[in-house]
């Protein structure tokens, strides 16, 4: 079984990997927000998208600046 | 005798080409205005004096040789503080950025309306790195609402609402990422454009969320958002996402009227989440346009999360060395949202921006029955400064992360937008959307003039 998404942990364990200084006075405002985006994210995660479907911003070679 | 920094930015064009003022004196008008009441709004961080008495005196120097004058001859204007203004620290509303080097060159816009005759003043306070809703700032102190100074402008573009409502300039140039110039527009009771996503430069100005970061104006009359959009409009090869074609000038069109022109209302998530004054102020432009349409944006809840997502991601991942480095020379309200972007999964962000896409192409078949529409621009009038939530709907929600609601989904697909200010039946301003296709500047210009000839928009400068 899965367990429940734990924002502190990700927070710390993302923290370490990206070298990022999270401390005690951060870290509740980094989890809240994280939490936050956990709870958003599927509503634009579990909405039905072919893998064909093109993101947004294409980059465009012929376009670009010499 | 005329208080110039109460008029609209084209008659003082128009009295200055007919010899009934100098620039000199509307420039002298707007200065002292500044050294009154800026300390109290908060609008500009720097006023560029000799910079603005220079263009000035050049003005009415051309005019003196009988030069014919340009359209915004002796408009006073003024920028946010993330555009680069030649010999000024760029600060984009932060304290890491006191640290830059004074740019170099004026920001492509500020260029554009010089050339047009405008006088640029100075530069805006705004929210942290243009991470905000509520015109907040830890380092150069909050703005202030004119029209009430317990209240907030609206952010992020809190300067260029206080500036503008306040009489401390005509015209003020914003940026919107999800909201920054419908937000401060409809707090302060500003006629605002945010123009379809690539259709102004952005060059020189510092970057928020590029997929999204739009410039554009905030004004008391429409005609000057359109004379400014004019004369900012057109290609730039220095800003990659900007048009390549130079677009019909739209202050020809604005007067035009509503002939031909088919608008609708935004139903289902428009018409939740907001207080009373927010979907009253709608009805009242809904019922005087006899616009009945209603007009579904499918999934604009799931828009506006991706909008969320997408504006986290971007923020964490341009600003990642600051927070590294500089943490606690963030504004506390900004780093944290930026810290929890910065630690968010790709895929994520790669599903947000398909999502995008499809968004997209789902919105713009309501532009097969509609030429237009409208929507609520902020979900309440002005918050007091310091409120930190609201109730919408029954739930007790942030302020800072929601005032945002009716504006993300609209930038989430760059649709050009006019905010209209009311006076809403609480006695403070609000706005409502006017929404057209993408490159429809002209519509929602068109339909807003329509409305400000009607009388139905309230714009006023905010009391001594």
């Amino acid at each position: 079984m899965v367990e429940p998404f734990d924002p502190h942990a990700y927070a710390e364990m993302m923290a370490k990997a990206l070298e990022l200084p999270l401390h005690e006075a951060n870290h509740d405002e980094v989890a809240r927000n994280l939490a936050l985006a956990f709870r958003l994210a599927p509503l634009f995660l579990e909405f039905p998208l072919h893998d064909e479907a093109e993101p947004a911003p294409v980059f465009n070679a012929l376009e670009a600046r010499t | 005798m005329t208080d110039w920094t109460r008029q609209h930015g084209h008659l003082i064009a128009q009295a200055i080409r007919a010899g009934e003022t100098t620039a000199s004196a509307v420039i002298e008008a707007h200065l002292l205005a500044i050294a009154r009441r800026n300390a109290e709004l908060g609008a500009y961080t720097e006023v560029s004096t000799e910079r603005a008495r220079a263009k000035a005196a050049a003005v009415d120097a051309a005019r003196a040789r009988g030069e014919a004058l340009p359209p915004l001859a002796g408009v006073p204007f003024a920028v946010k503080n993330l555009y680069d203004i030649a010999g000024i620290r760029t600060l984009a509303g932060s304290k890491i950025n006191r640290d830059h080097a004074p740019a170099r060159t004026d920001a492509t816009l500020i260029t554009r309306m010089e050339a047009a005759g405008a006088v640029l003043l100075g530069a805006l306070n705004m929210g942290e790195y243009a991470y905000d809703f509520t015109g907040r700032n830890a380092h150069d102190g909050h703005s202030r609402n004119p029209h009430d100074r317990t209240r907030m402008t609206g952010g992020s573009s809190g300067g260029s609402g206080a500036a503008a409502a306040g009489g401390l300039a005509a015209i003020t140039l914003g940026s919107d990422t999800n909201g920054s110039i419908r937000v401060p527009a409809s707090l302060c009771g500003l006629f605002g454009l945010k123009p379809t996503y690539g259709s102004l430069s952005r060059a020189r100005t510092f970057p928020f969320v590029a997929s999204l970061d739009h410039l554009g104006p905030l004004a008391r009359s429409v005609r000057d958002l359109a004379l400014a959009y004019d004369a900012m409009s057109g290609p730039d090869s220095d800003d990659p996402v900007c048009r390549k074609d130079q677009p019909a000038p739209v202050v020809p069109q604005i007067a035009t009227g509503l002939a031909g022109l088919r608008i609708g209302v935004a139903d289902g998530y428009f018409q939740r989440m907001g207080t009373p004054e927010a979907f009253e102020a709608v009805d009242r432009l809904a019922k005087h346009l006899d616009a009945k349409v209603p007009v579904t944006l499918a999934e604009a809840h799931r828009a506006r999360a991706a909008a969320f997502i997408i504006t986290m991601v971007e923020g964490g991942a341009l600003h990642i060395d600051r927070l590294r480095s500089r943490a606690g020379d963030f504004d506390l309200e900004v780093r944290d949202r930026l810290f929890a972007g910065a630690m968010l999964p790709g895929q994520f962000y790669v599903q947000a921006q398909k999502f995008r896409r499809w968004f997209q192409s789902e919105t713009l078949k309501i532009f097969d029955h509609v030429d237009a529409f409208l929507a609520p621009a902020t979900p309440s009038t002005a918050p007091l400064v310091d409120q930190a939530t609201f109730t919408l709907d029954g739930q007790e929600l942030p302020v800072r992360a929601n005032l945002g609601i009716f504006t993300q989904p609209i930038s989430f697909i760059g649709l050009p937008v006019v905010t209209v200010p009311l006076l809403a039946t609480n006695g403070l301003p609000i706005g409502v959307q006017v929404i057209a296709a993408p490159g429809r500047e002209e519509v929602a210009l068109r339909i807003a003039a329509s409305l400000e000839a009607d009388g139905m928009t309230h714009c006023k400068i905010g009391q001594d």
